[in-house]
Order: C-alpha cells, then sequence, then structure tokens
C-alpha cells in the first residue's frame, strides 16, 4: 500500500472509522523536513505494515490541521479507533516513525 | 571494513563521502535521522556560490544523490560510540559494530534550549525553534521571539510580516547580530524589543499560554499573553558521545584548525560541530572536502608506514 492522500471529505472514512492504526503525516510543500520524511513514509507504508500512513497538507486542509492542533510541521500523528494515541512533531528517523506507529 | 566512516550526513559529512569516493576509498557514511540535517530547514539558501535561489531540502537531496553517485553507502543508524583500537576504529551504533581505518565526525548541532519546565512538551504546542517552519501558523496571532544573535533577529523580522505583535527578548543590552537587521526591527510598529530580559517561566496548560519574564536589572517579573515561543538562543554540537575520545572546548565544539584533524590520530572532524569562526552551509562542505583529503593522506601515510615494516621484517628493499 501507498501513503493515502487525505482531506476533509475522506478524513472520516480513511482516519477516523478505519478497522487499523492510522498514522496521519501532517505536512506541507514548503517544508523541507516533512519532504525529507515522506520517502520514509513511502518505504514503511509498500512494506505492508500493520497500520495505514496517510497524508494531511495543512494549507490545503486547515481546518483539519486547527482540529487536531497542529501548530509544528512535521506533525505525525496515530489515531487508534478514531482516537489520538500518540503524537511526534519534528523530524525523526524511519526507525522512529515504526516504532511510532506500532505502538 | 571501510577504508572511511563518515559520521553525520549533512552537507559537511556528504561533501567529505564525495571527495573520499573521488579518491576511490571505500566510504560508508552513517545519519542518525535524515540527510541534510539543519539545512532541511531552510526554504531558500541564496548564499551558496551559483545557485542563486535553492531549497534546503533540494541542495540536501542532490548531494546525497552526487555522494551515493560516485559509490559512497548510506546507513540510518545513530553513531553512539567510536573504539580507537588504533589503525582500526569501530563506530558503533544500536543495532551494529562498523570498521573503519578513519573517521570524520561530522555530526553538526541541535538547537540550544533554554533549560525551562515544560519547554519539552510544549514544542508543538506554542514553542518552536523554527520560525519559517512554523511561522504560518501565528498568523495574526502574538509570538515572542528570545535571543539576540542573527537567527533571533531575522526570525522576529520574518514573523513580523505574520503575526500581530512580536516580543523580542534579548538578555543582553545589544544584539550580537547585524545592525542593519536590527535597525529594520526597531522601524517595525509591531515589534516591542525587550532588553536585559530573560524568560524564566512557561505558562501553559495544554498550550503555551504565557511566558514570564525577569528584567535582568531590576529583577522584575513580567507576564506576556502569548500564543507562540520560537527560541532562538543558539545551537550546540552533538559532540557528547565522543568526547572522551577527542577533545572539546569548553562549549563542547571539537578542537581542530582549519586541517579538520582531532587530537586522536585517524579521526576528523568536519562541519558545524568543529571550533571555528564561520558557521555557513559554505565552510561546512568546504570542511567536507578538507577532512576526507586530509583522512585519505592519514591513510596513505599508514598504508606505507605498514608496506615498509614488511619490507624490513623480509630484510630487504628491492
Amino acid at each position: 500500500m501507498s501513503v493515502v492522500e487525505v482531506n476533509q471529505a475522506n478524513f472520516k472514512a480513511e482516519v477516523l472509522e478505519s478497522p487499523i492504526p492510522v498514522l496521519a503525516d501532517f505536512n506541507a510543500d514548503w517544508c523541507g523536513p516533512c519532504k525529507a520524511m515522506r520517502p520514509m513514509l513511502e518505504e514503511l507504508a509498500e512494506s505492508g505494515p500493520s497500520y495505514k500512513i496517510v497524508s494531511i497538507d495543512i494549507d490545503a486542509e486547515s481546518d483539519l490541521a486547527e482540529e487536531y492542533d497542529v501548530t509544528s510541521i512535521p506533525c505525525l500523528v496515530l489515531f487508534k479507533d478514531g482516537q489520538e494515541a500518540n503524537r511526534s512533531i519534528g523530524l525523526i528517523s524511519k526507525d522512529a516513525i515504526a516504532q511510532l506507529a506500532e505502538g | 571494513m571501510h577504508d572511511i566512516v563518515v559520521i553525520g550526513a549533512g552537507p559537511a559529512g556528504m561533501t567529505a563521502a564525495i571527495y573520499a569516493r573521488r579518491a576511490a576509498r571505500s566510504v560508508l557514511v552513517l545519519e542518525a535521522v535524515s540527510c541534510g540535517g539543519q539545512i532541511l530547514n531552510t526554504p531558500d539558501i541564496e548564499n551558496y556560490p551559483v545557485e542563486a535561489h535553492i531549497s534546503g531540502f533540494d541542495f540536501s537531496r542532490k548531494l546525497h544523490d552526487q555522494a551515493e553517485g560516485l559509490g559512497a553507502e548510506f546507513i540510518f543508524e545513530k553513531a553512539v560510540e567510536i573504539r580507537d583500537l588504533g589503525a582500526v576504529k569501530e563506530v558503533v551504533t544500536p543495532k551494529n559494530t562498523y570498521q573503519a581505518r578513519a573517521v570524520i565526525l561530522a555530526t553538526g548541532s541541535e538547537n540550544r534550549k533554554l533549560g525551562l519546565e515544560d519547554e519539552d512538551r510544549l514544542v508543538g504546542r506554542g514553542i518552536s525553534y523554527c520560525a519559517t517552519c512554523d511561522g504560518n501558523f501565528y498568523r495574526n496571532k502574538v509570538v515572542a521571539v528570545v535571543g539576540g544573535g542573527n537567527t533571533a533577529l531575522e526570525d522576529a523580522l520574518y514573523l513580523a510580516d505574520l503575526a500581530q505583535k512580536v516580543y523580542l527578548i534579548h538578555r543582553r543590552d545589544s544584539f550580537r547580530g547585524e545592525e542593519t537587521t536590527a535597525a529594520r526591527l526597531r522601524e517595525k510598529p509591531n515589534v516591542e524589543i525587550i532588553c536585559n530580559a530573560n524568560v524564566t517561566r512557561l505558562i501553559a496548560e495544554k498550550r503555551l499560554k504565557a511566558i514570564e519574564i525577569t528584567d535582568k536589572l531590576d529583577g522584575s517579573l513580567r507576564t506576556v499573553e502569548l500564543n507562540g515561543l520560537f527560541i532562538a538562543v543558539g545551537r550546540i554540537p552533538e559532540n557528547q558521545d565522543f568526547a572522551g575520545l577527542v577533545q572539546l572546548d569548553e562549549a563542547g565544539y571539537v578542537l581542530a584548525g582549519e586541517d579538520c584533524h582531532t587530537a586522536a590520530s585517524g579521526i576528523f572532524t568536519a562541519g558545524d560541530n568543529r571550533t571555528k569562526l564561520l558557521r555557513q552551509l559554505v565552510t561546512a562542505t568546504a570542511d567536507g572536502a578538507m577532512a576526507a583529503t586530509e583522512a585519505v593522506k592519514y591513510l596513505r601515510e599508514t598504508e606505507q608506514a605498514y608496506t615498509d615494516s614488511l619490507l624490513r621484517s623480509w630484510g630487504g628493499v628491492c
């Protein structure tokens, strides 16, 4: 599976109602660290994990960013059963991302 | 066994990899997080020769591709220890131990913190170390910048165009940063400069709500309500793990001159973690070239010494 692009329209179905945990990557195209993290997320998504990875553009989806109180990116939020279970702010390693998602 | 292990894949480390590969040496670059390092936070680099504009991300990607194209190997593990066994060095990560004949420390630096209670918890909840990354979230809000160097002044100027109000808090009465930037700040009607003052407390619930400022001259306290606090009080070199091996100065930088030699034979250093006058992209890449060239010279000399000793033990030279 690849990283799924999520917006206000499909957020509920893709994230909140997902039967498996979802790692949401809040990012923007002007954010260098976000771009550096993207290939790591792609690799993890392709490796067939037990969770789903989605990407949310905070400029296009400012309401979602505000709703989840994202004021610093890159910001990874782990959702389990529609609830925030954990989050991490700033550029982290691929191993650390996997750990966050599996935790 | 690699000829050279480079620790850190920032501009200095990746340039060192290029020079070492062009000298036909095997190179492993160990990186804890991601290629690029600190420069990834720069949206537009305007002072690197030849490219008038390039983003830090594109710069890093190109540099990585160049080094990898020349045959440098990259592994994403954090080096936590170097064992100096003389002619062989062991670089230890949580997963593996790598052997090398020479090591280049290009670990860079990280943001210096204020050291206040709750500071870590509030990162991303009102506290930021990167105005250009996070400034957009504070459009029409009230923010403060702490610091007095160029980064602090430039952050305050950048935020002044976005935020409703910007406080600039500095512990001294004059700025270390460029006077032209300071002068531009003084002209901004929405910037209030507070000198001779320290931020002494973070006031927060879930998010940062206010800060307490202590006047250094009379000890008086002032509470400033705000939405965001941008901390720009310098950087600290990431050399702690290697302090026993190479010599550091009081601030933690690896003591090394222009030749990038450390106190330990066969261990070199390059970039922001070295003692130097100017920490810029162009001086980091210059260091990378120098450290790799010196490392290659060291390898040649040790190889020559080994050959000479073999010849001597055989009892003659042809």
